[in-house]
């Protein structure tokens, strides 16, 4: 006869409040997961767009995206004649942020060379840039579709492609322009501030400059080597797209990284204390009904098994019902969130030996309770 | 201690004193108790609060180590100036059934599982403990309760419950605390007959802590304690 299940569907009501309760705070430990990992998807999701094998920025810049890089705009063109490279291509980031139907619209703007590396992978509809100006392709998550037109600077741009699932590691969209389009956003000046400069003397020049170079190399040749020969020359560092990644995992999430951890580390351990409490409280509520179990002589094994497979019930339903929670709503957070497999293996682990750990206060209890408080009334 | 017994005893007791603290602290809850209770019969621990009674039936139940003395209880002499059995927790499932003032059963079980629990921590397999608890429970006149739970029956119908589940391992000693305290005079007199009818056909010694003058006539001997002694031990009426 299994006593934990009979007293749990005795107290069903209460038992599926305190999971519900357990499970929403357990939910909110794994959406903290999610979140971490959605950072490092989003983080990586820019960097691999390209799809390149070799990122050529400003010399001793670990740019463009922890830090800013500014090349000549012709570092392309010497990048392609290195030996080993098959494709390469310009590219620019900038962030701006926009009004747009009565509200605010922020969003990251990518220039690339529309036929070289740099653009989109894939689009979700409508088409690639066809022209060198005024032309835009939008994430989803910017709310704009093919047709729709938007004032960026003093142009207005067609949104002619949309993709899916493009943002920065901040979370904000990307949209793709063509770099002459985002040169000019970049660096062309109002021409208030253009009449300011003319009269100082400064010449207006110098636009065709670019934050980064991306190059695509033949499969055979080693990104370490082609980085070597790039770095020939002192104006420029080559980093490989391993670097790049570990550039952002490792430095650019990383405060978001310990944040979150520390987070979720102060969420586990109160998830802890309440399942102790929880469990605790449960076994004070039996101290009658377990003084009577030892008087008419079970076993402590019967009284222990009772406590440790509640705890571990309420930890596990806590978790799927966690695990349902964050499941149902995590399209809705603002932020990507990714639930992965292994981080649910984890939590489940945890919460099961925290369960396990928590029910030792209860055991302890119960094992202290003297038989003779059955007797006397 | 003697070893010499009164062999036809279920419950035997010789000299048992148990205190509590030292010196100046030092209460003497028992002072060298000596009683026998035979087969078939209920007898009745009575006496004034802070007599010994409670002490006497936890020593009896084996929760409370005395302090020295004899003790048998059914064949096995259990406590000489200290406890021979290592396992008293078995000892109690096998030889002595509970019954409580307020029935103490577990709210979370029926009134069938309440008494085929006791079977099943004794080792017989789900089926067989469920069959002999509703044969017990038909037996004590409550079969119709049997998937009610504690909360939904009347307080004399818990006690019959509990006595079911006090009878559930086939005890040859019955412990029972106030049964008929919570109970009116009714219900207090058919649970006194439930424990007599059975004392008389599972040959079980009863004993019985109360102070419920009412079913005073109901046992067979009265054992009266006073600051501890056994002030004095009188027959009732002889179990039939």
């Amino acid at each position: 006869m299994n006593l934990a299940y009979r007293d749990i569907r005795h107290n069903a009501g209460r038992f599926v409040l305190t999971c519900v309760g357990l499970g929403m705070l357990l939910g909110v430990v794994l959406a903290m997961f999610g979140i971490y990992r959605g950072m490092v998807v989003d983080a990586l999701t820019l960097v691999r767009a390209p799809q390149a094998d070799l990122w050529i920025v400003e010399a001793d810049r670990r740019g463009p995206f922890a830090e800013s890089s500014r090349i000549p705009g012709d570092t392309r063109e010497a990048i392609e004649r290195v030996h080993g490279v098959t494709a390469a291509g310009s590219v620019t980031y900038q962030s701006v942020d926009i009004v747009r139907a009565g509200g605010r619209l922020r969003f990251q703007i990518i220039g690339y060379e529309p036929g070289r590396p740099g653009g989109p992978a894939t689009l979700l509809t409508g088409r690639a840039l066809a022209r060198n100006h005024f032309e835009m392709i939008a994430d989803r998550s910017t709310g704009l579709m093919p047709g729709d037109t938007l004032m960026v600077g003093r142009n207005r741009f067609s949104i002619v492609g949309v993709t899916a699932g493009q943002v920065t590691s901040s979370g904000d969209p990307v949209a793709y322009v063509s770099l002459l389009d985002s040169q000019e956003l970049q660096f062309e000046l109002a021409p208030a501030a253009s009449r300011i400069e003319t009269a100082r003397g400064v010449s207006g020049g110098g636009k065709d400059t670019v934050n980064a170079v991306v190059a695509r190399l033949i499969d055979n040749v080693r990104p370490e080597d082609v980085a070597q020969s790039v770095r020939r020359w002192k104006h420029l560092t080559a980093l490989t797209q391993a670097e790049q990644e570990t550039i952002l995992t490792g430095s650019v999430v990383q405060r978001a990284r310990q944040q979150i951890g520390l987070f979720t580390s102060i969420l586990l351990a109160v998830s802890a204390v309440i399942i102790a409490l929880i469990i605790y409280t449960m076994t004070m509520d039996k101290i009658r009904e377990i003084a009577t179990l030892k008087l008419i002589g079970a076993p402590d094994r019967t009284i222990i098994g009772m406590i440790v497979q509640q705890a571990v019930a309420l930890g596990l339903s806590g978790f799927l019902l966690g695990v349902a929670l964050i499941s149902s709503v995590k399209d809705y957070f603002p932020r990507r969130v990714v639930l992965q497999p292994e981080d649910g293996i984890v939590l489940a682990a945890i919460v099961l030996v925290v369960c396990l750990i928590a029910s030792g206060l209860g055991v302890r209890l119960a094992l202290s309770v003297d038989p003779a408080k059955a007797l006397g009334g | 201690m003697e070893s010499v017994s009164n062999s036809d005893a279920l419950v035997e007791l010789r000299k048992i004193s148990k205190h509590f603290g030292e010196g100046d602290t030092r209460v003497d809850a028992l002072r060298e108790v000596s009683i026998s209770v035979f087969p078939g019969e209920i007898v009745g621990l009575v006496g004034p609060s802070g007599s010994g009674k409670s002490t006497l039936l936890n020593v009896i139940a084996c929760i409370l180590e005395p302090s020295s003395g004899w003790m048998r209880l059914d064949q096995d002499v259990v406590y000489d100036s200290r406890w021979l059995k290592s396992d008293l927790r078995k000892l109690r499932l096998d030889k002595i059934g509970f019954i409580f003032q307020f029935h103490n059963l577990l709210p979370f079980l029926n009134t069938t599982e309440n008494v085929a629990m006791v079977l099943e921590l004794s080792g017989a397999s789900s089926s067989e403990a469920r069959r002999r608890a509703i044969e017990l429970l038909d037996y004590l006149g409550v079969g119709n309760r049997k998937n009610a739970m504690p909360a939904t029956v009347s307080g004399g119908e818990a006690q019959r419950v509990s006595i079911a589940r006090a009878m559930a391992n086939r005890p040859r000693i019955i412990l029972a605390d106030e049964p008929t305290a919570a109970l009116d005079s009714q219900r207090a007199g058919t649970v006194m007959d439930l424990m007599s009818r059975v004392a008389k056909e599972q040959h079980a010694a009863i004993l019985v802590v109360s102070h419920d003058e009412k079913i005073f006539n109901r046992f067979n001997r009265i054992f009266h304690l006073r600051d501890g002694y056994l002030e004095s031990s009188e027959t009732i009426n002889q179990p039939r």
